[in-house]
């Protein structure tokens, strides 16, 4: 127990220090996209005198940032902006093209919980083997094995077959071994998307703990909620290049306007009216991303028309976090004849109600089609999906509504 | 693991072949190895005898074909043994190498997810199938007993030839699961080479049944140099040693330069492969 000691005393050391704990400079990184690749040694041989032409993609562009000892640092970017192969050439499982990135301290070398799991093996197999597999020697691995069962909350599945175990359960056995492999640095990809809301809770405890010891946390992800509850800091990637870095207010900002400027570009939904943008205010017309239960709440969303339209419907629909619609405002239920709009014309629709809906993360999808033309039509001229998000607070009650309530207790 | 991030911040580098740990890449070749040789036996019934039976079943077809058919092993002392100690050789390097092949495929998920040196795939292919081979020896020399050899202290050169046999093994099984990666063909191309050098290596016959005119060619081959030792030190003390078979002495380092470069190939490619491996996959 003396190394862990000795462990503890040089990690404080390093944060007086104040060196970074993750320096990466210039760093590129680009794969080669051949026009025609040649998977067998045959093709190879009857191209031989083709020109060997490909396409450089690149992954990464000249990236530079600096993460300190015992930061939570996010790397959020659309699905292809590199966020991926940053955190792989992090872990050493890709190789830099250019530029340097320094770590100091022990890196976990995985980016993923429970690569290498074996459904035919027993949880105390798969536990060892994967501990070797992530860098302990064999003794550690058995040392620590107490410890990573309890942290699980499995010590009564020890000799079950992994297949036997649901997929939250094996989550969790990864994450243990996760952390018990005492890494200074974490990568962590997308983890906290699995494994029931308790054990999330108790995964960012877990991380607390450790960014209490000064060991820094490297964290992947497309939901700006968790960068927004646990970043200290974080970097936006767009198309391999680095836009923003700072507070998490600024990456979730950036990653909004990233969203919303491709909107133009947006093959999926284009019709006479294109939806801007989305937001929560109060009544008073401040601007929100969280708001209590009970009170009133204003969602409104921008429209451009693109050619005219006579008598539109105008459509919100909340999501929660899982998808589920819980609640929709349709115009058409609540005005009269909106009459006609011009070619060119911007409205800014607002809808006002009280909100009753459950503490959770919500989506705003906005639509627009005809009045009433119903369920059916009511995205023909615009959508744009989960454009905006809304935190709800208040008392939880297990349900996705808290209606008011008259209680009457009658004693007898 | 008190110092190693002692001083100063440690400069990323890409995937490696062995890593900086010596002891971690022998301790993880070992337990991938024993994990598939486990779950190679406890998953079915009669575990371990599927790993005999396949040889076994060979040999017994084999047997009944040359001795009883054709009496291509007339003339030949011990051939039954001989012909069982040869097939559970062959099929060390045959199983080594062809599972090797696509073993950098077959475990993708890990190179895509996690750092560890990449050697430690194919080196334990070739781990995996020498306990295979430690388990049919015990086979063989059964039968060695049974047939009435005599135990003799040549019998310690065994331990050698099969070190030779692993170098040569895990030399190719290197070379062609590095080169897998980008030419999907080896596979197959491998498959036939290993019908070749099944019948072109004396494990069928031996090497004094060879025509004169190309048997020093034949004794070269580094497969024949393992079986005519093995032959003349286990089982028969007057058959020839690898040294005669193939003309003396000097002629020895053929084989042996052969099996040194093969190896030494087969390392600086798989190196040269390693940092690309993940993104080729």
């Amino acid at each position: 127990m003396a190394s862990t000691a000795l462990d503890t005393a040089d990690r404080a050391n390093r944060l007086l220090a104040a060196e970074p704990a993750v320096a990466v400079r210039g760093l590129s990184k680009s794969f080669r996209l051949p026009h025609q690749r040649y998977y067998t040694i045959k093709e190879r041989a009857l191209h031989a005198f083709a020109a060997r032409s490909y396409d450089e993609f690149h992954a990464l562009r000249d990236i530079d940032f600096e993460v300190a000892p015992g930061e939570f640092f996010g790397i959020v970017g659309r699905n292809g902006s590199g966020k991926s192969t940053l955190l792989k050439c992090l872990a050493g499982i890709y190789s830099i093209d250019r530029g340097d990135a320094d770590v100091h301290g022990r890196l976990s070398p995985f980016i993923e919980l429970g690569v290498g799991f074996h459904p035919e093996l027993t949880a105390r197999d798969n536990v060892i083997i994967n501990a070797i597999l992530l860098g302990l020697t064999r003794r550690e691995a058995r040392e620590r094995f107490d410890a990573i069962l309890e942290f699980a909350e499995l010590e009564d599945f020890v000799d079950l077959k992994l297949k036997n175990y649901s997929s939250g359960m094996s989550v969790r056995l990864g994450f243990s071994v996760a952390v018990q492999l005492n890494a200074d640095v974490l990568l962590v990809d997308e983890v906290l998307a699995v494994g029931d809301v308790a054990f999330q809770r108790k995964c960012f405890d877990e991380f607390d703990r450790m960014k209490a010891e000064g060991r820094t946390i490297l964290f992947v992800t497309h939901d700006m909620g968790s960068v927004e509850r646990f970043c200290d800091r974080g970097l936006v990637l767009h198309k391999g290049e680095l836009v923003a870095i700072g507070p998490p207010s600024e990456i979730t900002r950036t990653y909004r306007e990233l969203n919303f400027g491709d909107l133009g570009e947006d093959p999926g939904r284009r019709g006479a009216a294109r939806i801007l943008r989305a937001w929560c205010e109060t009544p008073d017309g401040e601007q929100v991303l969280t708001s209590q239960q009970g009170e009133e709440l204003v969602a409104a969303f921008e429209v451009l028309f693109e050619e005219p339209l006579d008598d539109p419907g105008f459509w919100l629909i909340f999501r929660n976090d899982v998808g589920h619609t819980i609640f929709t405002a349709a115009s058409e239920l609540w005005t009269g004849r909106l009459g006609p709009f011009a070619s060119g014309e911007r409205v800014t629709v607002r809808m006002r109600f009280v909100n009753r809906m459950a503490p959770s993360r919500y989506t705003l999808t906005p639509c627009v089609g005809p009045r009433g033309g119903g369920l059916q039509a009511h995205d023909r001229f615009g959508r744009r999906d989960d454009v905006a998000a809304l935190a709800v607070e208040g008392p939880v009650t297990g349900a996705v509504l808290n209606v008011p309530v008259q209680v009457e207790v009658e004693r007898a | 693991m008190t110092t190693a991030t002692g001083a100063g911040p440690a400069r990323l580098r890409g995937p490696s072949a062995i890593g900086e740990d010596l002891r971690h890449f022998s301790s993880l070749t070992f337990t991938l190895a024993a994990t598939d040789f486990k779950l190679r036996f406890f998953g079915s019934v009669l575990g371990y005898l599927w790993s005999l039976v396949r040889p076994l079943l060979l040999f017994t077809v084999l047997y009944v074909v040359f001795t009883q058919i054709i009496r291509f092993g007339a003339g030949v002392e011990h051939y039954p043994v001989y012909l069982l100690a040869s097939l559970v050789l062959f099929t060390y390097f045959s199983e080594t190498t062809s599972r090797g092949v696509t073993s950098l495929v077959d475990r993708e998920n890990l190179l895509r997810k996690i750092r560890f040196p990449r050697l430690a795939i194919p080196l334990a292919v070739s781990l995996h199938a020498l306990f295979n081979l430690a388990l049919n020896l015990v086979v063989v020399f059964v039968f060695v007993l049974a047939s009435g050899i005599e135990p003799r202290l040549e019998w310690l050169e065994l331990p050698l030839l099969v070190a030779f046999l692993v170098t040569l093994s895990t030399g190719v099984t290197m070379l062609i699961s590095a080169l897998y990666v980008r030419f999907r063909d080896v596979e197959p191309i491998w498959e036939v080479a290993l019908q070749l050098l099944f019948y072109g290596t004396p494990v069928l016959y031996v090497i004094t049944t060879v025509p004169e005119s190309v048997r020093q060619l034949a004794a070269m081959n580094p497969l024949a140099v393992v079986l005519t030792q093995m032959r003349h030190a286990v089982i028969d003390p007057d058959a020839p040693t690898a040294a005669a078979a193939v003309g003396g002495w000097e002629w020895l380092a053929v084989p042996i330069a052969f099996v040194a470069a093969v190896f030494l190939i087969g390392f600086w490619v798989f190196a040269r492969e390693t940092p690309r491996i993940a993104e080729n996959l």
